[in-house]
């Protein structure tokens, strides 16, 4: 698991003193995967550049991802074959008739159409009557191009950073010890040359300045000062009671809990990228007490054809091999066999790490709050959509909880529940707009039962 | 009126200067913290190494070890399903109505689940059969939880594959010598009859025979002489208007129960009128406690009665051989059935051929529409001939093979040693059991049948009333039903879920799964193949025979004792139930125990005593109980008020020893004296040395005694009198004018504006109220209410949030009490005249309250508390915040209904309390939304805060305002009586606002002005006599 964020007052200075040392390893890695960025980027203008006899892959690339990419892949097998060098295998009239109805082409009893019907387990390809033969030919060219070389730089880019990474962490380390390693050196060789000077200084009888005669030493002098002893006590005990309190305060609350989950899922691509709906996966929210963790069915649902990122996924510090790894350990867990595009019925349930951890005598329920007041899961859960991997953004104590009663408008309008008692309650605070600690949100048992 | 009659909980308070009584009113905790023990004894005290300082620095490093040991949290790991059922919303409850058919219950339920494992049973308002859902129902989702279930099939002790199982008993029954037979409960299922019609065809050579644990063998045979048709007749209370029972607990478990709500309908005063019930009983029941009139008789007796309540109605008689008083009593109760026309009925629980002929001649003399006999009952269809022919033939070796199901005879058969014997010499014994029970022990084959709540199933109910099973979780175990095991064996590949269906192939897919949805559904039996022939066919009974047989005077030598079933424990099935056990007694208020009820004159007449010891805690002597040559040692005595002279009562179900925890193998066998299947037997006592420690209730949580909380009258009174008269509001003198305690003017607080939002009361009708208990086990269920065990209650440790408080009162009218009472000069002669009124209620009177939190507005329990852990709530709810209570106790102290319980234990996971909190299977009943309390905090009702809120969040959810109706509590949706209603006082249509302004309302301890949101409703009696 991952360290604590904020937990630890006392560990607060040793990570300061982390970042402040690590800063410049970023800084040298991250211009590193710019570079890599920038190289990536003319490799593939310059593959799609050149055109084709079989038309225009450009828009062949654009016609593929709207109609073709949920089923098929260019080099890889998905729920349809894979679709380069499909033109060797069939002819231009046949793949164009296949496209355009491929169930008449079967039940008219084409042997090729069949023989690929069964193969990917008897599921029809839907009918694309209104493409025309140059759209088609456009489609082909794209997925003809050949497949793209790792792009070199980038590939580099990307290992380097990596590397680089891990070097920096390593170097960084190696540094710090080596310089330290020479201070103390520095310090040795200091104190053998002193000695070895006053050596010689007796030796040759150099009268050495005799250590000059000091008052009192400061600290007795500090000592004998009642009043700045009281004052520092003082001081000191304040200091250490503020330390204390700090320190009691936080204990229990894991604001910033970043554990590191069995599957690396990363909320940034699902919810920031390709921006799914919250409670499109997490679909308990509107009804139940419980967000629900969904279920692995629920991820199916989509990852059924996505078998792996796009290049453009990938970050500095997770290569795309990295997150199609991460796929294929939710296949593992939902018994998903890519290859024969089936189930195999053996599944191993993942074992989720908990975040947010309310104590059993708290009662939360996410459907008042989501359905009923309509707040946003970003209102308590922070930037979610923006999390590699998720922390815990709130404190979760129940000052937060209790502040937000306070200040939270209850929306009312259009929900009949609420005529009765907004028309008496306005009448007697005279106000138009309620908070939920006016309705009763501040009662004790309204969360401990 | 009502203030003037004095009501006692037990015969301790009657006694002159009792000290317990004193301790117990002054202290709501009794027991001191056992310094003494420690601090006492200074020699120890010296003796030892630990000084005060080397304490404190214990103290404090284990303070500081605790809490750095605190700053890391536990990693909670969360499993998703892999694909998530449909239906299935982690957070979200679903229902399911199914049926609890187990031989001795049957009832449509609906059941509660969370995310897939049923967590509570409630009524199922849509069955048409609205019966039965009693205290023992509401528990059973807790037995299927029980760690001590089989678990697999078994071979001669030994754990086998259910293949192997089949095939060993495949082959046994095929090569088998002699008859094969099934032993069964009563299933009352088509389908399964149909199953062993099908499993007799094809082995040949089979009998079955039906085995009514606790028999309703008479009533049967009487109702098939008459209307040749094994069953019972069903009688709907809700149209009667005289009631008068002869020995029949019909409020508890007589002929299957279930007759209480119907009952408490016409219990409730309306225009003037409610019915009159008139009981005529040896043992002091359930029913006898809510009769109008209740008369003391022995069993023998009873005979009498019923012969001569048959001579003056239906034979003409003008005279009977009874004595003077209870002639009376008979001559006027037979007036008043003449006058009631068909709204009076007769019902009778004597284990007599007989009697039950005369039951059913009386009332189709009066012409009762009360009793129906065209769509009669069939949830009982024992036959105690064939048992007993079946135990002859197994001693005399012509049974080859035995299945036994849903039945434990090894147990509880009178002749169960005969049995057992017999059972081991059987070449094939197959024991279908869900515990490795007495029985299962002896079989060669256990196998492991599943919960009702694991299980497929139909049951008819009544002869055109039927109901389906339906599981509601995957099993627990390697179980597989007895039905599904005859379809195997009978070769059929075909699922019973399959089998039920095709037997009800008439219904159609729609209808099908419209009465699986509702559970219940009417129609008529399917044919079911060819039956097993029965050898017993009852023949006609000539009444004059019967009326003469009843007359004749059976009193015989020594003490009539009649065996009964507790609404807690029934026939003993769910003795590993640890609710059940710590569920008290209605009447009693023992709990974990059964007992020798016994006559106040009889047990001076052997020396036997009850006494309380200093903490509460009730003694009782111990007997020796001898029956010809059977002898019961040492079963406790219990001094029961009411008891019939001449009668003793022992209770059935307990005293079981195998498939059961230690900690609840408690009380005695009385199955042995149970002598050819009848409830009455002649039996000796002998006093034994030694003293029984009872957990007995009746003494805790005493209201310092302010012991007026009851307010009774009489429907006389009632129709007649002002409400001024008997339901009169406490008044107090505010310048020298009576003022009411709850006008403003007179109250020390200043009340808070609950005239906005919702304001929750909660009625209590102690007119509807029978006592029953189904509440409390649903409170139980709902609240996570932790079982404390037989030693803890003891100590008035018990953590009932709900308890039913039992009062008597002596005379038999209400002039005797208060001529009495105003006589009276000083204490001291009061309290003479109080031990005078013991000595004259023989025959007290009896009323049933339960008391949950009053949740006052003016609550005393929130002034007191040190840290503001209790606290109101604007809806009306008295607030327990768990978290924030630091266990001062005194909330406990300061709360004049003595509602608060004690936390002194952890309950859960902890070996001390070894019950279902303590293992991981016992705690998936545990309701998710309610915190499960730990060691030191205070807890009391809540009135159902989750359910009031999950009400409110469903209707904002849906953007509607609530309808009355709505709203309830666990306790008020338990309670199919009707006796407690729970709503929103500020919503001007809720019927709760019609309650608080009835007339019969009233508020405990009014005077005190607390102003509780729990009203109760004056109990009236019906005295008028013909």
């Amino acid at each position: 698991m991952k360290k604590v964020k904020f937990r630890h007052s006392t560990t607060r200075l040793l990570i300061l003193s982390a970042i402040f040392l690590f800063s410049f390893s970023d800084l040298a890695f991250s211009q590193e995967g710019d570079v890599a960025a920038d190289q990536a980027e003319p490799q593939e203008e310059a593959a799609a550049a050149p055109g084709s006899d079989l038309g225009d892959p450009v828009n062949g690339k654009s016609l593929f991802n709207s109609l073709c990419a949920a089923c098929h892949k260019p080099f890889s097998k998905a729920i349809g074959p894979a679709l380069h060098k499909v033109t060797d295998k069939y002819s231009r009239d046949w793949l164009n008739t296949w496209i355009r109805n491929s169930s008449a082409m079967i039940a008219s009893g084409d042997a090729q159409a069949i023989a690929i019907y069964e193969e990917y387990n008897k599921v029809a390809m839907p009918a694309f009557p209104a493409l025309t033969d140059s759209e088609i030919g456009d489609i082909l060219a794209y997925v003809e191009q050949p497949k793209p070389e790792p792009p070199v730089a980038a590939g580099s880019g990307v290992a380097a950073g990596e590397t680089g990474a891990g070097v920096g962490g390593v170097s960084n380390n190696v540094i710090l010890a080596i310089l330290a390693f020479i201070l103390l050196m520095l310090l040795l060789i200091l104190f053998l040359v002193n000695k070895t000077l006053r050596k010689f200084a007796v030796a040759s009888g150099v009268e050495l300045p005799a250590k000059k005669e000091r008052g009192t030493p400061i600290w007795k002098a500090f000592v004998q000062n009642q009043f700045l002893v009281l004052v520092t006590s003082v001081i000191v005990l304040l200091a250490a009671g503020y330390f204390v309190y700090g320190f009691f305060m936080q204990v229990g609350i894991d604001q910033g809990y970043q554990p590191i989950q069995p599957i690396h899922y990363s909320h940034r691509i699902h919810a920031g990228e390709n921006q799914i709906e919250c409670k499109f996966c997490h679909s308990s929210a509107r009804v139940s007490k419980h967000s629900g963790i969904p279920s692995l069915n629920v991820c199916m649902n989509c990852h059924v054809s996505i078998g792996e990122v796009a290049a453009e996924t990938a970050t500095e510090e997770y290569s795309k091999e990295f997150y199609d790894n991460e796929i294929a350990k939710l296949y593992d867990a939902v018994g998903w066999d890519p290859e024969s595009q089936s189930y195999t019925g053996e599944t191993k349930p993942v074992k989720w790490v908990r975040i947010h951890n309310l104590p059993d005598f708290a009662y939360f329920n996410h459907s008042q709050h989501v359905s009923v007041a309509q707040i946003e899961c970003q209102t308590c859960h922070g930037p979610i959509e923006e999390m590699e991997i998720v922390y815990q953004d709130a404190p979760l104590t129940m000052g937060w909880c209790i502040n937000c009663h306070r200040e939270t408008n209850v929306k009312m309008e259009g929900n009949e529940y609420y005529e009765k008692i907004h028309e008496e309650l306005s009448n007697k605070y005279g106000v138009e707009e309620l908070t939920a600690a006016q309705l009763g949100g501040l009662e004790c048992a309204k969360c401990h039962y | 009126m009502s203030s003037n009659k004095k009501y006692w909980k037990s015969v301790e308070e009657l006694k002159e200067k009792s000290s317990i009584v004193e301790t117990l009113q002054q202290k709501e905790f009794i027991e001191d913290i056992p310094t003494d023990e420690f601090l006492g004894d200074k020699e120890s005290l010296s003796g030892t190494s630990t000084t005060r300082r080397d304490f404190l620095k214990y103290v404090g490093f284990s303070t500081a070890a605790a809490s750095l040991a605190a700053c890391e949290g536990p990693v909670i790991k969360s499993i998703p399903y892999v694909v998530q059922p449909e239906r299935i919303v982690p957070g979200v409850a679903d229902f399911y109505a199914t049926t609890i058919a187990d031989g001795f219950d049957f009832a449509s339920v609906l059941v509660k689940t969370r995310e897939g494992r049923p967590i509570k049973i409630e009524n199922n308002a849509s069955a048409t059969v609205k019966a039965g859902v009693n205290a023992r129902v509401h528990a059973s989702v807790l037995s299927m939880y029980d760690s001590q279930r089989v678990k697999r099939p078994m071979m001669d002790g030994q754990n086998v594959s259910w293949d192997n199982f089949d095939q060993q008993i495949m082959n046994s029954l095929k090569s088998v010598q002699g008859e094969i037979v099934l032993l069964t409960q009563t299933f009352a299922s088509p389908s399964t009859t149909k199953v062993i019609n099908e499993f007799s065809a094809n082995f040949g050579n089979v009998r079955h025979v039906v085995y009514d644990t606790v028999s309703e063998d008479a009533a049967l045979t009487a109702f098939e002489a008459k209307y040749g048709f094994r069953a019972l007749p069903n009688y709907d209370f809700s149209k009667a208007e005289v009631i008068v029972s002869v020995g029949a607990d019909f409020l508890g478990d007589w002929q299957g129960g279930g007759y209480d709500a119907g009952y408490a309908k016409t219990r409730i005063p309306k225009n003037g009128k409610m019915s009159r019930h008139i009981q005529f009983e040896s043992n002091m029941s359930l029913t006898g406690a809510n009769a109008d009139k209740r008369v003391p008789v022995t069993p023998s007796q009873q005979r009498a009665v019923l012969a001569s309540l048959y001579g003056y109605i239906v034979g003409g008689s003008s005279s009977s051989n009874l004595s003077g008083k209870i002639d009376d009593a008979v001559v006027k109760t037979a007036t008043q059935l003449r006058e009631s026309g068909g709204k009076g009925v007769v019902v009778s629980g004597l284990p007599d051929l007989d009697a039950q002929t005369l039951v059913l001649e009386i009332n189709e003399a009066l012409g009762s529409q009360v009793m129906d006999t065209a769509n009669p009952r069939m949830t009982r269809q024992g036959n105690a001939t064939a048992v007993t022919k079946l135990v002859e033939d197994m001693q005399n070796g012509s049974i080859g093979a035995i299945l036994i199901a849903g039945v434990n005879p090894a147990y509880s058969l009178p002749n169960s040693k005969e049995f057992a014997k017999a059972l081991k010499d059987i070449e094939v014994s197959v024991a279908f059991s869900m515990k490795e029970d007495e029985t299962a022990k002896l079989c060669k084959f256990v196998a492991a049948t599943p919960h009702y709540l694991e299980s497929w199933g139909d049951v008819q109910f009544n002869k055109n009333n039927f109901s389906l099973m339906q599981p509601t979780i995957r099993p627990l175990f390697d179980t597989r039903q007895f039905q599904e095991c005859l379809l195997k064996w009978n070769g059929s590949d075909t699922s019973y879920y399959e089998y039920i269906k095709e037997t009800w192939s008439s219904l159609g897919t729609n209808e099908w799964n419209t009465a699986l949805h509702d559970g219940v559904f009417e129609g008529t039996a399917p044919a079911l193949g060819a039956a097993v022939t029965s050898e017993f066919v009852a023949s006609p009974i000539d009444t004059s025979t019967a009326v003469r047989n009843l007359s004749v005077d059976s009193e015989g030598k020594g003490l009539q004792l009649s065996l009964y079933t507790k609404i807690s424990m029934g026939d003993g099935q769910q003795a590993n139930n640890p609710w059940l056990q710590e569920m008290p007694d209605p009447l009693t208020r023992a709990s974990w125990d059964n007992y020798l009820t016994i006559s106040q004159e009889d047990a001076d007449s052997f020396e036997l005593i009850n006494e309380n010891v200093a903490n509460g805690a009730l003694n009782g002597s111990y007997v020796n109980l001898k029956m010809d040559d059977v002898t019961l040692e040492n079963v406790p005595v219990f001094i029961q008020p009411g008891q019939a002279k001449g009668s003793v009562g022992l209770a059935l179900g307990y005293g079981k020893k195998e498939g059961i925890k230690e900690e609840m193998q408690v009380g005695v066998n009385a199955y042995p004296l149970y002598k050819d299947f009848k409830s009455v037997q002649n039996v000796s006592l002998e006093k034994v040395a030694g003293m029984h420690e009872f957990a007995c209730v009746q003494l805790h949580n005493t209201l310092m005694g302010r012991g007026d909380i009851i307010k009774e009258t009489t429907l006389e009174i009632f129709n007649t009198k002002d409400v001024r008269v008997w339901n009169k509001v406490p008044e107090v003198s505010l310048n020298h004018i009576e003022t009411p305690v709850t006008s403003p003017e007179v109250d020390l607080w200043e009340s808070f504006d609950r005239s906005i939002g919702h304001h929750f009361n909660l009625s209590i009708d102690l007119n509807a109220c029978t006592g029953c208990g189904a509440c409390v086990i649903a409170c139980h269920s709902e609240n996570n209410v932790p079982v404390v065990g037989k030693t803890e209650v003891r100590k008035s440790r018990d953590m009932h949030w709900l308890r039913i408080d039992r009062y008597y009162s002596s005379e038999d009218t209400f002039t005797g009490d208060i001529d009495k009472k105003e006589d009276m000069s000083g204490l001291g002669d009061s309290l003479s005249q109080f031990a005078e009124l013991e000595l004259a209620a023989d025959n007290p009177q009896v009323v049933f309250q339960p008391v949950m939190c009053q949740h006052c507005n003016h609550a005393p329990c929130e002034t007191v508390c040190p840290v503001a852990a209790t606290v109101h709530g604007r809806q009306g709810q008295n607030q327990m915040v768990y978290n924030r209570c630091v266990g001062t106790r005194y909330c406990g102290n300061n709360c004049p209904y003595k509602v608060r319980r004690f936390n002194w234990f952890n309950y859960a996971k902890n070996d001390e309390f070894d019950y279902h909190m303590n293992n991981d299977l016992g705690r998936m009943v545990l309701n998710p939304d309610v915190t499960v309390r730990s060691r030191g905090v205070m807890e009391k009702c809540s009135m159902c805060m989750q359910i009031t809120q999950k009400t409110i969040l469903d209707a904002k959810r849906d953007g509607r305002a609530i309808e009355d109706g709505e709203f309830h509590t666990a306790c008020s949706a338990a309670c199919d009586k009707g006796a407690m209603h729970f709503g929103d006082v500020n919503d001007k249509e809720a019927k709760i606002v019609q309650l608080k302004e009835n007339k019969r309302m009233y508020h405990l301890l009014e005077y005190v002005g607390t102003k509780p949101n729990v009203m109760y409703q004056t109990k009236v009696r019906n005295t008028s006599e013909a």
